[in-house]
């Protein structure tokens, strides 16, 4: 974008403005856009706030004028939403541990262990990555039945124990950026192969981690269809499908809905935008398996 | 020593393995066994019978219903993210160094981290029929009020609307790793040929990213294939009952499995699903190596 010489004459002077010109209609757009992409959510939380009269008026307004915690009230006694969201953080971070450990170890040893055995284990585990978890939701139901482990944590868990992409993008990591070389040295040295994973790989891996942490995280924490299935007992559900049963219910006005969901998604907002960096990283990682 | 290598990398990966395969490979293999059985919860025996499942699956009403509306919402989220996306993502692009540029990203991204069943909320309030904005800024300018959700078609443009509005962040996101994957240097070359922004972004860019392209179509299609929550809460029937009013595939597996207790015949419906998968995904592999040859 560096200018040009002769863009300095009189006809650059006018290109540079209608550039300019471009560039403000540009950001006019986008920002239209990106209001309009947030507005349902903006709207979601200030209705939260809102009298049953204030929701009807029209055209609505965005900061409430009579503002209430009396929807957030009832909801708190109509559910235990509290819970809910308890077992959903709950689920979401154990999932993301186990994912964690899961990734980094079989990442690593896939990475750098190049034993013949090893590349069967690495096709069948692309291959089966392909498969929604929708495919084999139901079998796995009738597992987590036989383990005695419905309604429980532990049986949410079942379906979030390992994540393919996860051992992907950490094998990736691995052959791009941990050289041989550093670990013959340490072997050199005297360290045991244990000793090495967890003071020289797991350390180098800490970016990688980073993205595929946060990104097990929201995938546990949006989950849907399992927990719908697993946890049946109002005590079990998890946030999401806590809400999503209380909504079907009759005698709910949108005042209270919109009250749950703001709690629901005040944190979540703030926890993705604190963490937009670990993000982006990951959610562009999948886009780069080819 | 290296045998002491071997047994370390073996014990530190078998977990691992072991997990896998009881998670993800038996249970791909039993649906893929079920559907080939009649099984209901109750009966201890489950007998084979062949193809049975399928031929029922061909000709069920409720099912082909739920494949339509399916297939539609699918490729309905694909036309209206993948231009958009591609739009969007050049112009953010354009302006990355514009001090909005980290703005612009967070918002479009947004819809796509926050939890389904909240943001699907906000929706249901937006088409409410009495209650939302939709009518009443119809109202206004003159149209007729339309009972958004609870009308068959008019429902299915609901839930299309909210999962491309879902979508919308992933592929802008995947999109502007590509664009800034593109070569400087040849768009700089077409800015001396005197091409214009828009030229060199339809003639230059659109070319080259025909691989992202590809790929965010056939995430976004067989997300769109397992599409479920967003059915299950815009879409109550006139009863109250969740999703019914948009009959889609996962709604329709599982009320199979657990409400008709006919467990055999939803796992034929899963391999329905995981081939249509497969399909997609071996047409995006295919048109890739085209490209790679040529």
């Amino acid at each position: 974008m560096k200018p040009l010489p002769e863009n300095t004459s009189s006809r650059g002077m006018s290109m540079r403005t209608k550039e300019r010109l471009v560039n403000v209609m540009i950001d006019v757009v986008l920002t239209a856009t990106c209001l309009l992409m947030i507005l349902p959510l903006v709207f979601l939380v200030s209705n939260a706030f809102k009298t049953p009269q204030e929701m009807l008026a029209w055209p609505p307004t965005v900061i409430p004028d009579d503002p209430t915690v009396a929807n957030f009230k009832a909801v708190l006694g109509d559910t235990p939403l509290l819970r809910w969201i308890g077992n959903s953080i709950l689920f979401s971070v154990l999932s993301t541990f186990c994912i964690l450990a899961t990734s980094s170890i079989s990442g690593y040893i896939l990475g750098k262990f190049r034993y013949r055995a090893f590349n069967v284990f690495f096709a069948i585990i692309l291959a089966t990555a392909i498969v929604p978890f929708e495919v084999y939701m139901i079998p796995l139901y009738f597992q987590a039945k036989a383990l005695g482990i419905l309604n429980t944590t532990w049986g949410l868990l079942l379906g979030y124990l390992v994540m393919s992409f996860g051992i992907f993008l950490i094998r990736q990591n691995v052959i791009q950026s941990i050289p041989d070389e550093l670990l013959e040295a340490a072997r050199i040295d005297g360290a045991g192969e244990f000793w090495i994973f967890w003071r020289i790989v797991l350390p180098l891996l800490r970016g990688a981690l980073g993205a595929l942490g946060v990104l097990a995280f929201f995938q546990a924490w949006t989950a849907f269809a399992w927990p719908l299935i697993v946890a049946t007992t109002r005590d079990s559900y998890t946030i999401e499908v806590g809400l999503a049963l209380f909504q079907t219910g009759f005698t709910v006005d949108l005042g209270r809905l919109s009250a749950a969901s703001a709690l629901v998604l005040i944190p979540s907002i703030t926890l993705f935008v604190l963490l937009r960096r670990n993000f982006v990283q990951g959610v562009a990682s999948t886009g780069l398996k080819e | 020593m290296q045998r002491k290598r071997w047994m370390f990398a073996l014990l530190a990966i078998l977990p691992t393995l072991a997990i896998f395969a009881y998670v993800r490979i038996y249970p791909i293999g039993d649906t893929l066994r079920l559907s080939l059985h009649k099984w209901d919860i109750l009966s201890k025996n489950k007998p084979f019978i062949g193809f049975a499942n399928f031929e029922e699956l061909a000709g069920d009403p409720l099912f082909r219903e739920a494949l339509l509306n399916t297939t539609i919402i699918a490729f309905g989220v694909l036309l209206i993210t993948i231009p958009l996306a591609l739009v969007l993502a050049a112009l953010i692009y354009h302006r990355t160094r514009s001090r909005f540029a980290g703005f612009y990203e967070t918002a479009i991204f947004i819809p796509h981290v926050v939890s389904l069943v909240p943001a699907a909320m906000a929706w249901k309030w937006i088409f409410d029929a009495r209650l939302g904005p939709l009518n009443a800024l119809l109202t206004t300018f003159g149209f007729v009020p339309k009972a958004w959700l609870f009308d068959p078609v008019l429902s299915v443009v609901c839930i299309i609307v909210l999962c491309s509005w879902q979508a919308l962040g992933y592929a802008v996101m995947i999109y502007l790793v590509g664009f800034k994957s593109l070569p400087t240097s040849l768009f700089e070359a077409a800015k001396l040929d005197g091409a214009s922004a828009p030229q060199s972004f339809w003639y230059l860019s659109v070319p080259l990213l025909k691989p992202i392209t590809l790929y965010v179509s056939v995430v976004t299609l067989v997300s769109g294939f397992n599409v479920y929550a967003q059915a299950f809460v815009l879409a109550s029937d006139a009863q109250g009952a969740p999703g019914r009013q948009v009959r889609v595939l996962v709604l329709d597996m599982l009320e199979n499995s657990f409400r008709n207790y006919r467990v055999g015949y939803a796992a034929s419906e899963a391999v329905v699903l995981l081939a249509i998968v497969l399909v997609l995904t071996l047409i995006q592999f295919r048109l890739l190596r085209e490209k790679g040859v040529r």
